[in-house]
């Protein structure tokens, strides 16, 4: 069972890593996920790998850790809202720049166009309305 | 117990909600509670660093839980010293930001105050993977903080911020995963007690995990070949969002600190200083690259960017050292960097606002308004990054090269300091040629008029900077005690696992 989990996590790592070096967002946000599927997998499995045993210590019974499974709810919890942020971050991003590559050199990051929110006039409550 | 150690976490987390409940459409209020819940939460973090100064780290347990199985916070004067940073950073960032800034988009106030929940619990806690979530608090509120205002540029800059920290994080995880397996706990001090003991044939599992959770903190602090994901964030986001980053950086060298100081330090047995190897090349690179990016910037936000990530180096140099000397001078520089940084970057946040079309790219101009005022508080701030007298950046850099003398590359260290100081200045002097010497006339139409809050914040600031130059004996003293007491293995295990006679009783029930 150990290698199996073991080849599955590492293919999830493998599959993630190939995805996220890819220059458009969507195989990048699904690189994510892949990538944090293999974690969660893995976290769990550093508990040690066990069947049919209850997360409570008893005395005269094996049992199996439950503190990597608390951990893997947290870490469920936070790559949930993180998968949900960086999509619509991604789809944001295409609606407004009308396209999904994902490279950007420095020049252009630096460089803010004379339309851009940050000429607004200081405290126009217009502002505040027209940006999400 | 003292129950005042959690505050620094609830106080902002409680004004998140309230600001957002409540407060949702009405910003003049907002701007009030949030102003005064980061006072008072400057206040609440010197109170922490009195109450600290005694030297004995105190734990506080969650729920009373005992050490090794709940949750500990844990506050020592390192913790102490970096909330009372955060709280001044974020005041004056605060200030700043209520000029109108906080306007161009959605909920800043509450983000800003999320972020704070974030950076202080990452500095109080005493267990490994609520440093993960905390980590995690404090990036979740930085996107938003990064995208605040929108813009495609920020927007795609913002989408490769999240995706790098996503990959770190799984990095975390995947290094936190590895410690819990091979040593069975993750709170801090029970891993000090354990790192030591772990057999041999584990030894290499948990080597990896160390230097997994290395590489992350690598990335939080910038450091070479890790950098990359800083000099476009901190160059596209607004001037308040990348000033209140610059806790962030040092978020990350602290967290380099206190794991590879404490649970991986001196003591650790085989895995002794298992980071040290590679944090003083990795800094000297960076500052090399850093310095290089300042000489070859376009814009002031790139420029000021590159200088963070060359003061990443120079402190990550003494950081790198892991023995007192160097730790006290790098958290000497720490003080320094961040409020120096964060001054240059409200700067260039004015200077892009009151140049119009050209924004703070580095091309002469028609004048701003307030041209010379702006261009001295521009002088003044690039004499502190630079590390001129009598800013504090020169007692800083002195007192790192002071530092690395027990290295054994010590002259190759010092001459790059020096050579990379020499550069720095170049590049602010063109810079700042360029910005206010090389104006044309005031041009035609309306200008901005500078709005007194926003400079208030920034002389703050650089006041403070001089104020750490002529506190300097003080604060010497201080850090020294900090430095010795963050590298204390036992005083640390005892604040928290109790004293060592007590200990196997408790642990037995």
């Amino acid at each position: 069972m150990e290698m199996l989990v073991a080849s599955a996590i590492g293919l999830m790592t493998a599959t993630g890593l190939f995805l996220i070096l890819q220059g458009r967002s969507f195989p990048v946000i699904v690189g994510l996920t892949f990538l944090s599927y293999a974690v969660n997998a893995f976290l769990f499995a550093m508990g040690r790998l066990t069947i049919n045993l209850p997360p409570i210590i008893t005395p005269d019974a094996a049992y199996t850790d439950p503190l990597p499974q608390a951990l893997v709810l947290t870490a469920i919890v936070i790559s949930f809202g993180m998968t949900a942020l960086i999509v619509v971050l991604g789809l944001r991003g295409f609606l407004e720049t009308g396209s999904d590559r994902t490279d950007l050199s420095l020049a252009e990051a630096a460089k803010e166009p004379a339309a851009a929110p940050d000429s607004d006039p200081a405290g126009t409550p217009a502002g505040e309305a027209t940006r999400a | 117990m003292n129950n005042w150690i959690i505050m620094p976490a609830v106080l902002p987390a409680f004004t998140a909600a309230f600001l957002l409940l409540t407060l949702r459409h009405r910003p003049q209020a907002q701007r009030i509670v949030s102003i005064v819940a980061t006072a008072l939460g400057l206040l609440v973090a010197i109170g922490l660093a009195v109450e600290a100064s005694d030297g004995v780290p105190q734990a506080y347990r969650l729920g009373d839980w005992p050490a090794p199985f709940g949750i500990v916070l844990v506050l020592d004067l390192l913790s102490a010293t970096m909330l009372v940073l955060t709280g001044v950073l974020s005041l004056c960032v605060v200030l700043y930001a209520a000029a109108g800034w906080d306007r161009r988009g959605q909920h800043f106030h509450t983000l800003l105050q999320f972020q704070l929940l974030g950076i202080n619990g990452a500095f109080l806690t005493g267990d490994v993977f609520n440093l993960f979530v905390f980590f995690e608090v404090m990036l979740i509120a930085s996107y938003g903080l990064m995208l605040h205002g929108g813009g495609p540029a920020r927007l795609k800059a913002g989408f490769h911020y999240v995706a790098i920290n996503l990959i770190a994080s799984a990095l975390f995880l995947i290094g936190v995963g590895l410690i819990y397996a091979v040593t069975g706990t993750l709170n801090m001090a029970d891993l000090a007690m354990k790192v030591p003991e772990v057999a041999p044939a584990d030894q290499g599992l948990l080597k990896a995990g160390a230097l997994l959770l290395f590489l992350v903190f690598a990335t939080k602090a910038a450091l070479v070949p890790l950098h990359w994901w800083l000099p476009a964030t901190y160059a596209a986001t607004s001037a308040p969002a990348a000033a209140m980053f610059m806790i962030m950086t040092k978020v990350g060298a602290y967290a380099i600190l206190r794991v590879y100081g404490l649970v991986f330090g001196a003591e650790a047995g085989a895995l002794a200083l298992v980071a040290a190897p590679f944090v003083l090349p990795a800094a000297v690179v960076t500052l090399l690259l850093g310095t290089v990016g300042v000489v070859g910037s376009r814009s002031l936000r790139g420029l000021s960017a590159f200088a963070i990530v060359a003061s990443m180096g120079t402190l990550l140099i003494a950081l790198g050292l892991f023995d007192e000397t160097g730790v006290s001078a790098a958290l000497y520089y720490i003080v320094h960097s961040s409020l120096a940084g964060a001054a240059l970057f409200l700067l260039a946040g004015l200077v892009l606002e009151g140049r119009g079309a050209v924004g703070d790219r580095l091309l002469p101009a028609p004048a701003m308004r307030g041209e010379i005022l702006v261009g001295g508080l521009f002088l003044l701030c690039a004499v502190a990054m630079v590390g001129l007298p009598p800013l504090s950046g020169f007692l800083g850099k002195v007192m790192i090269l002071e530092a690395v003398r027990s290295s054994a590359g010590w002259p190759w260290i010092w001459a790059l300091i020096l050579g990379a100081s020499l550069a720095l200045t170049l590049g602010f002097v063109r810079a700042g040629a360029v910005l206010f010497w090389a104006s044309g006339p005031p041009g035609v139409g309306p200008r901005r008029r500078l709005a007194p809050l926003p400079i208030t914040a920034i002389v703050l600031l650089l006041a403070l900077t001089g104020a750490w130059t002529g506190a300097a004996g003080p604060a010497m003293d201080w850090m020294d005690a900090t430095a010795r007491q963050s590298l204390d293995r036992a005083g640390y295990v005892e604040a928290v696992l109790g004293p060592t006679n007590t200990r196997s009783a408790g642990l037995g029930e």
